[in-house]
């Protein structure tokens, strides 16, 4: 918005050449900043007043809203149903967050020591798994797992002798939520190990040489030499994985369609949603999402520190 | 050189393994999509399609992809060539002009993917009403437009800073004009960022879903996300190789997109896509 308003000061006074390099970047922002203030900008700042705010089904057809001060943060923070949902997402993003990372890492080390080929073959393969839209994919597992014809059960069967058919994987919260996680997982590794493979690639040779030389074992090098190099990026990756995975909406949603019981398996993100768009409770909807985004600041201050000290 | 022969093949080994753990949901897909109705209800699975069936694809194509497939492609168009090029504009103000808010740009991009959107989603129908852009392919897009946004400029800006200034003086003082040789020598080195930007605003608008359940209510305007899941539901739950079907359809076109700047997006990842 800022921008705006001092690209259209600046143009008032437009003079020729030599004022240019002060018009020119604020033209250059406007339109993208004027889009985000809009789209996002005002639709942020109504959230935040319909937190404080009697927001229901009335006032969506109309009714004034009352101001209630912290009445739906003192309603949400006391409802044990909220505290259930939060602990079960921060449960699940903790799982999925670690193992896209270990795994991530390990394919992106693994890249850099490939033969040609064998990375092309890598490669492709994980664009080819990124390419697989959420909700695809999620139907795609749904069907791996499916109850009576899966490829899972069938595969247990076999591998146990025990009778697996008709075992559903979904109806049960906690497997619900491990295939949940293989869902996700398996959908975030692409984009983490190439961006890790990115920045292993960017670490000079000529030091890891130095290090062998010096007498560093493998662990020791990495530790010492490459992983300083893309730290920052394994910081804004991780951070990332966090903020996705704790707001993870399309795959539990899809997965709860295929079968599950929306009340014990419902993720923060789903929860938002439904207390927003199904029961219409914008004023509570709006003091849970302002909570969510608190908790992933404080997550993440300390990292966005870290990452502006070393940005100088 | 002793045990390389050995660590060699449990590398390969472990490649293979990952490789087939990546792709085999896609392969599980394309293969169900081309069993027979009556096969998909047989507690022995096949692994190979034993005849390629494209009945299921007849039946999925019969019943709405086309329209749908032309809604999510001008969404998504509008969408990656808007994104393209406003982010570019941002970028090139953000590293070639003397600003201070790389620092400030790092924090917006990261504090703006915390909001959830499903609560934003209420006050962005009410915005797109107001203006009559429900069910149309300008709103849906300029939602996806302002959330891809904060990424695609901070990505870009990172390829920008990339390519050296001094290219662009020595150009100027051999003539060319600033602009002149922007266009002649930043540009060409800017096209791997640009694909790898592009990348990611063309998946996260293919294959959004919550904005366009709730903004495309028409169901002449709904999107591939939209149709694909009116399948899941009710009477056609059950028909999973028509969904599987439906599903490898849905995936094409992106399969498509990635095939055509796959060799440019290896070298794009690696000329640095994430440099922070």
């Amino acid at each position: 918005m800022l921008a705006t308003s001092d690209a259209r000061a600046t143009t008032e006074v437009d003079t020729p050449r030599s004022r240019r390099p002060q018009l020119t970047p604020m033209l250059l922002l406007a339109p993208a900043f004027i889009m985000l203030a809009i789209f996002i900008g005002w639709p942020v700042v109504q959230m935040i007043v319909m937190s404080f705010q009697e927001y229901g089904r009335a006032q969506i057809f109309g009714a004034d809203p009352e101001f209630i001060a912290l009445g739906n943060y003192t309603k949400v923070l006391t409802d044990p149903i909220f505290w259930a949902v939060l602990g079960r997402s921060v449960a699940l993003a903790a799982v999925c967050v670690v193992a896209t990372m270990v795994l991530g890492m390990a394919i992106a080390v693994m890249m850099t020591k490939l033969g040609k080929l064998m990375r092309t073959v890598v490669s492709v393969g994980l664009l080819l798994a990124w390419a697989m839209p959420a909700l695809t994919a999620t139907i795609v597992w749904g069907w791996i797992f499916d109850t009576s014809y899966g490829l899972v059960n069938w595969l247990m069967t076999k591998l146990t002798g025990d009778n697996w058919f008709g075992h559903s994987w979904l109806i049960d919260p906690l497997s619900f939520f491990g295939v949940a996680a293989i869902i996700i997982v398996w959908g975030a590794i692409p984009f983490v190990a190439l961006s890790l493979y990115a920045g292993l690639t960017q670490v000079p040779s000529e030091v890891l040489e130095a290090a062998s030389l010096d007498g560093a074992n493998g662990w020791r090098r990495f530790v010492n030499v490459t992983f300083p190099y893309i730290r920052s990026i394994v910081i804004v990756v991780l951070i990332l994985q966090i903020i996705w995975d704790l707001r993870v909406f399309a795959q539990i949603y899809a997965l709860q369609t295929i079968g599950g019981i929306r009340e014990q398996t419902n993720t923060i993100g789903v929860y938002i949603y439904t207390e927003s768009m199904a029961s219409g409770r914008l004023g509570t909807g709006g003091a849970i999402s302002v909570i969510l985004v608190a908790i992933l600041l404080a997550i993440s201050a300390y990292y966005i520190r870290l990452t502006l000290r070393n940005e100088d | 050189m002793k045990g390389s022969l050995l660590s060699r093949s449990l590398l390969n080994i472990a490649a293979v393994i990952v490789f087939v753990c990546s792709v085999f949901p896609v392969y599980w897909m394309v293969n169900t999509s081309m069993l027979p109705g009556a096969k998909i209800k047989s507690t022995r699975p096949s692994f190979l399609p034993e005849s390629l069936n494209f009945s299921n694809y007849a039946t999925a194509l019969g019943d709405g992809f086309i329209p749908a497939m032309w809604m999510s492609l001008a969404v998504t168009g509008l969408t990656l060539v808007t994104a393209l090029v406003f982010a570019f504009m941002a970028a090139l103000a953000l590293s070639r002009f003397t600003f201070r808010s790389r620092k400030s740009l790092i924090v917006a991009v990261l504090v703006i993917q915390m909001v959830p959107a499903e609560a934003l989603i209420i006050s962005m129908f009410r915005l797109l009403d107001g203006w009559h852009l429900v069910n149309t392919v300008l709103g849906l897009s300029a939602v996806y437009i302002a959330m891809v946004l904060p990424f695609t400029i901070w990505t870009l800006r990172g390829f920008v800073q990339g390519v050296p200034a001094d290219l662009e003086e020595a150009a100027q003082i051999d003539g060319c004009s600033k602009a002149g040789a922007f266009w002649r020598i930043t540009f060409p080195l800017l096209a791997p960022g640009l694909v790898s930007t592009g990348i990611f605003a063309f998946i996260q608008a293919w294959n959004e879903f919550v904005f366009a359940l709730v903004i495309m209510t028409r169901e002449e305007s709904q999107t591939l996300p939209i149709w694909l899941r009116s399948f899941l539901q009710a009477t056609k739950a059950t028909d999973w190789s028509v969904v599987m079907a439906g599903s490898t359809l849905m995936a094409l076109p992106v399969v498509i997109f990635f095939l055509i700047v796959q060799g440019r997006m290896t070298s794009s990842m690696t000329s640095g896509a994430v440099k922070g």
